[in-house]
């Protein structure tokens, strides 16, 4: 029997290994483990709450601006502003979003996940004027080859002409997803970790010169969703077409929704979204989303054992780095006891079983075009498929919104900081079912929560030895080559880890911060 | 013939405990653009060969930390060492670890201290890796600190730059790499007393900003998104150091207070606590030349 450890696990966020015993060149066990702790909910704990805006989007780099958005429905919330967001500010806060998911699905493709699929090293062979290819074709000849070799060997199915012509999209992409950050600092000050985003609304008031500028960076990103990215991830499906059927993981998803398209209903549930909100079970049952079905559990995690078990609202934790049989920080959230994957797949199931017109409109000619069922979006392609099409559908929304903006008109609620009160921000990250709580006491933070989506998908074993949805993905994958395991990794990046998001925790009850305002 | 001309610069660029964010904000450099940055000779003749960096390198697990280790042995004193995130020290650094030896995880105190001692020289990239930032914000779960006091506590002397920022601005890397490149390891008197470059650090927010006029005019903000200076909403410009209402950022698009939002001071050692509340108005300061009294 052969045991895989790869640690670290790079192109992903944050610090993540994974371990897999193998027999017969069968994955039969798996476990994945968050190496790296700081205890951002321990830091917010004592502070003022509207702090916990600009805290917590330092939660993670890579998609600062969702915690900014989970944390401002949470403060809204918890300030009895839900149903009082100008609508400018609220279709701000959809645009800021709609930014930073384009050009975070952009670089998870090409920056993260293709060189698993391209082979770069072809553009040795380039014969042509591109001046992108032929700089990489001189840096080739140098001889110095880092950071693009070594790689695992082995697996490289596309044609010369087709790996050379990724290649130079891996290199546009950069300038692309560079290009979503600068739209988002159009309205939100800086990338990365806006400053636009509050309780109460944005910062930001909008300009006709800056709807313009915003308009056309979204064109140019549109255009490369259009005619490069979607034809590109269809380019490697028809390659790898068996990754249809590899990683394909617990069969429950799990979406809060995201872009609000209406801020007026105070009951978030019922709000509408342009992705829905929901459950979807492995024979494609849509299920409405019951926030109170959601526990996190800590049996294999470095915690202590007695606050297994816990609702995020009455989250608490207590980091425990010696504990027996625990394997890693990332804690395990369940739904209603059971497994549940999160991420793009599960927003666009859910939109497209709830008849969403724009998710249909893509997901079945996607479909057809492999003449395949619904059913194989639970896989590595799946996966990859269902995120190029979230951002296919949010950049087609987006034009429509900026011109919903009216320049002039508010775009924040002013307000006070109650003395007691709670809230909760429920929002799909980029990478899935993202949820703030927060707890105000004396108007300072007396509890914090986040369930982020990576500690959903990379979570290890609960208190009954349910194997996170990773860990389910991994096992039962055959293993050509053990000292190349390509198929272990392209399974994990398929989920889009985001480690330094799912490792985070509550603080023990009774401690305080005390006085830490110096200036 | 390329081949033999080109000067290779080793960097190994390791993340401690981060949110990745330095990351993705030097991926926004504009001019050098990353690509330049990975591919190009970035100063004529001078290539930046990143050897390990998690977020893009092709390499996973092993192979990867083989790059990392085969980098020190070849290269002990040539090669320039890049830290992001801060240090866990708790419980003798289980807080963090990058990679393993022998099946047992390596933490990375472990792996600055070492790579930090035989590097050319050291940048510590972002406030938490400066000064801990974030992570070592109270009650410092894990226990963080930063490279000047992880060398502090080792005896180690390497030379170090700080480039503090929640995130810093890529032009302050990437013109901090080129200076070195360029001009060699930076004098004792390019950096202020925090260890930071005075080219991007010199200043005060608060002396080259837009909105300084309203302060001058004691026109104060009373809500944000209103007009006025933003310091009676807790703005820090008037105590944080750093170019940004001149050097905008992304592209030049924006920066915090253009886009009416406050300037949080995160180039500042002991952000975020001494510059918390972020939205209280910071104590009444007095400085040369600040203010209209």
């Amino acid at each position: 029997m052969g045991h895989i450890t790869i640690d670290p696990i790079t192109r992903i966020e944050g610090h993540l290994k994974v371990e897999a015993q193998v027999e017969n060149g069968v994955v039969k066990d798996a476990k994945s483990s968050g190496t790296m702790f700081r205890g951002i909910e321990l830091i917010l704990q004592g502070r003022d709450p509207r702090d916990a805006q600009r805290i917590t989007q330092r939660i993670c780099g890579v998609c600062p601006t969702s915690h900014s958005i989970a944390a401002t429905l949470n403060l809204d919330s918890a300030f009895g502003l839900a149903d009082r967001i100008p609508d400018n500010g609220r279709v701000l806060r959809n645009l800021i979003l709609g930014a930073a998911h384009l050009a975070d699905h952009i670089l998870q493709f090409y920056h993260l996940v293709a060189l698993d699929y391209v082979d770069v090293a072809a553009v040795a062979k380039y014969d042509g004027n591109n001046s992108a290819l032929n700089s990489v074709k001189a840096f080739i000849e140098r001889g110095e080859l880092a950071p693009f070799v070594p790689r695992y060997e082995g697996d490289y199915r596309l044609p010369q002409a087709l790996n050379i012509e990724l290649a130079g999209h891996y290199v546009q992409a950069l300038t692309v997803r560079r290009k979503g950050q600068e739209m988002l600092s159009i309205f939100g000050g800086k990338m990365p970790h806006n400053m636009a985003v509050v309780p109460g609304g944005v910062t930001e008031v909008p300009t006709i010169d800056k709807i313009a500028s915003f308009l056309w960076r979204l064109n140019e990103i549109k255009d490369f969703i259009d005619n490069v990215y979607l034809p590109d991830v269809v380019t490697v499906a028809k390659h790898y077409g068996d990754y249809f059927e590899i990683g394909r993981g617990c069969g429950n998803l799990l979406s809060f929704g995201n872009y609000e398209l209406d801020g007026k209903n105070p009951d978030y549930a019922k709000r509408e979204r342009l992705l829905k909100q929901g459950t979807v079970s492995a024979d494609l049952k849509l299920g409405t989303l019951d926030s109170n079905k959601i526990a996190e559990y800590v049996k294999s995690s470095w915690y202590d054992d007695s606050t297994n078990g816990l609702k995020p609202a009455k989250g608490e934790t207590k980091p425990k780095e010696d504990k027996a049989g625990a394997y890693s920080w990332v804690k395990a959230p369940r739904y209603d006891g059971k497994v549940y994957e999160v991420g793009p797949l599960a927003r666009i199931m859910a939109s497209y079983l709830a008849g969403q017109p724009a998710v249909k409109l893509l997901v079945d000619p996607a479909l057809n075009a492999f003449n395949a069922k619904p059913g194989v979006m639970f896989s590595v392609l799946g996966r990859i498929l269902a995120r190029v099409l979230s951002a296919k559908v949010i950049a087609d929304s987006m034009a429509g919104w900026l011109l919903q903006l009216k320049p002039g008109e508010p775009v924040y609620q002013p307000y006070e900081i109650p003395e007691e009160s709670t809230g909760m921000g429920l929002v799909d990250a980029a990478r899935g079912a993202l949820g703030h709580w927060v707890e105000v006491k004396n108007k300072r933070i007396s509890r914090y929560q986040c369930v982020v989506p990576s500690t959903w998908n990379m979570s290890p074993r609960d208190d009954k030895g349910q194997p996170g949805p990773l860990e389910q993905a991994l096992i039962g994958t055959k293993v050509k080559d053990e000292a190349n395991p390509f198929e272990l990794v392209r399974i994990v990046r398929s989920f889009d880890p985001c480690l330094a998001c799912a490792i985070h925790l509550v603080t023990p009850k009774g401690r305080s911060l005390g006085q830490f305002r110096v200036c | 013939m390329a081949k033999s001309k080109t000067q290779e610069y080793p960097v190994i660029w390791l993340q401690g405990a981060t949110c990745t964010g330095c990351s993705v904000s030097v991926l926004n450099s504009v001019s050098p653009t990353i690509k330049n940055v990975l591919v190009d000779e970035v100063v004529p003749g001078k290539h930046v060969n990143l050897r390990y960096q998690a977020t893009v390198m092709a390499a996973a697990g092993d192979m990867a930390i083989h790059a990392l280790e085969d980098t020190w042995r070849k290269f002990k004193g040539g090669y320039v060492l890049v830290v992001e995130g801060a240090i866990p020290t708790r419980a003798n650094g289980a807080y963090g670890s990058i990679g393993e030896r022998n099946g047992v995880p390596v933490p990375v105190a472990e792996r600055v201290e070492k790579l930090g001692r035989d590097a050319l020289a050291v940048i510590a990239l972002g406030t938490c890796a400066a000064y801990g930032g974030i992570a070592a914000a109270a009650p410092n779960p894990a226990k963080c600190v930063g490279v000047s006091e992880l060398f502090q506590t080792k005896g180690i002397t390497t030379p170090l730059v700080n480039i503090p920022g929640c995130p810093p601005h890529p032009d302050w890397f990437v013109g901090t790499v080129a200076s070195v490149l360029i001009l060699g390891l930076p004098k004792p008197s390019d950096l202020d007393e925090f260890g930071r470059p005075k080219a991007f650090y010199g200043k005060l927010v608060h002396e080259n900003c837009q909105r300084r006029a309203y302060y001058d005019e004691k026109k104060f903000a009373k809500h944000l998104s209103d007009e006025g200076c933003l310091y009676e909403l807790g703005c820090k410009g008037p105590v944080n150091h750093a170019d940004c209402p001149v050097r905008l950022w992304n592209h030049g698009v924006n920066w915090c207070v253009g886009c009416g939002g406050l300037c949080i001071g995160c180039t500042s050692p002991g952000f975020p606590d001494l510059v918390s509340p972020m939205y209280e108005k910071t104590p009444d300061v007095s400085l040369p030349n600040i203010g209209a009294k």
